[in-house]
């Protein structure tokens, strides 16, 4: 042994500092996750907030006297939980995105990756705080709809249910997009090719009734039909098909997504080298 | 024997046809203040991000005061701090809230007495509560190294942390790194600025072309490969040429080389011998450029 290497062992032995909760990294970065948003919640809360808003005023304004939905539903009332999961479903896919892609071109994506993180941990604190960020702003949509129309909750824990799996799923879609993107254009192509036409052509503004049969039958490849219709039935005990299926659907949707998550981020796929 | 702070067995990365890392073998003990050197794309970077598990080594081990980074990676990192080469911050937060946030990662939840030491040793005390945009290029360099000490690290790693700063930041920093290294920590340095590495390192590596070319304290290193020199501006330079000196390319200045001072005399006699018409001397002392310079031609 040399003797600067001898020298140095006669140093001080350091430990560092012990952990006091194997949960406390993981709380640790959902709370940041969310307190990221939080404090820029004007952009983040109250901006599709009003967008909806807005949507509702104008579609209503237009078209409530002309249309009713499941025979006696009027067509505001029938708009409002399209828009409430219409807004989860966007904000939790934009949080978990927009987070993940600003980390990353930045360069402070390090000081997550530098931690004793589990790539599991990881997953479930951008995927929580994307939900949340998505249920925060359907509640915001729903409470400011409330004045304006007359809204039953038949069952409402097929509505906590839809939309919780509307925002885990649409969060990990996120975390896919987030960290397959190198640039913005990148994320935006995704978001306004993949995620807004699926959400457009979901029945949010329409019941699949509504349509001719061919579109009928369309309609049932798009997952997103199944987060909407199901979380409608929440609210008024009827839907385009059964909230059985739906669950189904979105359930299944919810599997294959986490677990390919899980797969790009166990592996380190971009992220570590 | 105690446990390596460091410990690195053939290690390989390659990034298509390009060799990063090509088999580096490393035992750094703790408390050393270790140098990693060598030119751009020697793979020193490559190797403290493999350390750091931002990297996957295509083969070979790395460990932590004997954890190993890919399958005891929480002990590893619990283990490592690492000040990053880019000066990256996360604009959201404020100085405090970041370093809170940092300990929260390592698994510490109440670590503000410690935060506050950290501050006041960095001289950022009065920007704890300032957001990281309003930060200047240096303060924003010291958070950095904050950011690496927050869950007290044993080992410490610090990527060109003085590139781009001041004199009087450089000084303070290091003043702060030498009482860490004092107080246990063990130091391992990456910098292009080698008269720091001379002063503060025990013990150099020299990385090219991703493999060890040189390994040894700093003492032996300068014994080794560089030589006191003699620089002497003559009226006729071409008379040392026949003694063996180098001649500058404006043809003022030659340079001799010695292993001691001794063997300066001898030649200073020979050059009055020849009527070379001394108008200038200096003595140089042998320094690590010298010495990065000869082992990077040699190797």
């Amino acid at each position: 042994m040399l003797d600067s290497q001898a020298r140095a062992q006669s140093a001080p032995r350091i430990e560092p500092m012990p952990v006091d909760s194997p949960f406390t990294g993981f709380r640790t970065l959902l709370y940041k996750e969310v307190l990221r948003f939080w404090k820029v919640a004007f952009q983040t809360v109250a901006a599709p907030v009003l967008n909806a808003v807005l949507y509702l005023l104008i579609f209503s304004h237009v078209l409530d006297r002309h249309v009713t939905v499941y025979g006696d539903v009027a067509y505001t009332a029938f708009l409002v939980p399209g828009l409430v999961m219409m807004s989860v479903l966007q904000n939790a896919f934009a949080n978990s995105s927009s987070s993940l892609i600003q980390s990353k071109i930045t360069g402070n994506i390090i000081f997550v990756l530098l931690p004793p993180l589990s790539y599991r941990e990881f997953y479930a604190a951008y995927v929580i705080a994307s939900t949340l960020r998505g249920l925060f702003v359907g509640l915001g949509v729903l409470l400011v709809s409330l004045p304006f129309v007359d809204l039953p909750i038949a069952n409402p824990l097929w509505v906590l249910a839809f939309a919780l799996m509307g925002g885990v799923i649409l969060g990990s879609f996120g975390v896919i997009a987030g960290i397959w993107a190198d640039k913005f254009d990148q994320l935006a192509a995704f978001q306004n090719f993949l995620i807004m036409p699926l959400t457009m052509l979901s029945g949010v503004f329409y019941s699949i009734h509504s349509l001719p049969p061919i579109w009928q039958n369309v309609s049932h490849f798009n997952p997103f039909f199944f987060m909407i219709d199901g979380f409608r039935y929440g609210f008024f005990g009827q839907s385009d098909t059964s909230p059985w299926l739906s669950l189904g659907v979105v359930g299944a949707c919810f599997v294959l997504l986490a677990a390919l998550t899980l797969a790009m981020l166990g592996r380190g796929y971009k992220l570590r080298s | 024997m105690s446990i390596p702070a460091i410990r690195i067995r053939q290690v390989t990365k390659n990034y298509g046809a390009l060799k990063a890392l090509g088999g580096v073998d490393l035992e750094i003990a703790q408390g050393e203040f270790f140098g990693l050197l060598g030119p751009n794309g020697a793979g020193k970077t490559t190797l403290i991000s493999s350390l750091a598990g931002i990297v996957r080594p295509d083969g070979g081990t790395l460990e932590v005061m004997g954890h190993d980074v890919v399958t005891d990676y929480r002990n590893a990192r619990r283990n490592l701090g690492v000040v990053p080469q880019e000066l990256v911050f996360d604009p959201f937060f404020s100085v405090r809230e970041l370093l809170r946030i940092q300990s929260g990662y390592f698994g510490i939840r109440s670590n503000d007495d410690w935060i506050d030491e950290i501050l006041a040793s960095l001289d950022l005390t009065g920007k704890a509560n300032a957001n990281m945009r309003a930060l200047s290029g240096g303060m924003k360099r010291r958070v950095l190294v904050a950011q690496a000490l927050v869950h007290r690290p044993p080992v410490i790693v610090l990527d060109e942390p003085t590139a781009g700063v001041d004199v009087e930041l450089r000084q303070g920093l290091w003043h702060f790194i030498r009482k860490l290294n004092r107080d246990g920590h063990t130091i391992v340095l990456t910098t292009h600025y080698l008269e720091e590495a001379e002063t503060l390192c025990g013990r150099i590596a020299m990385l090219k072309g991703g493999r060890v070319v040189a390994l040894d304290t700093t003492g032996n290193l300068l014994r080794r490969f560089a030589k006191h020199s003699l620089r002497v501006r003559l009226q006729r330079p071409e008379t040392a040429l026949a003694l063996g000196g180098v001649v500058d390319e404006d043809g003022g200045w030659a340079e001799f080389a010695f292993d001691n001072y001794q063997d300066v005399e001898p030649v200073l006699a020979r050059l009055r011998e020849a009527d070379a018409g001394l108008v200038e001397m200096q003595l140089g002392e042998p320094d690590l450029e010298r010495v990065f310079v000869e082992v990077m031609n040699r190797a």
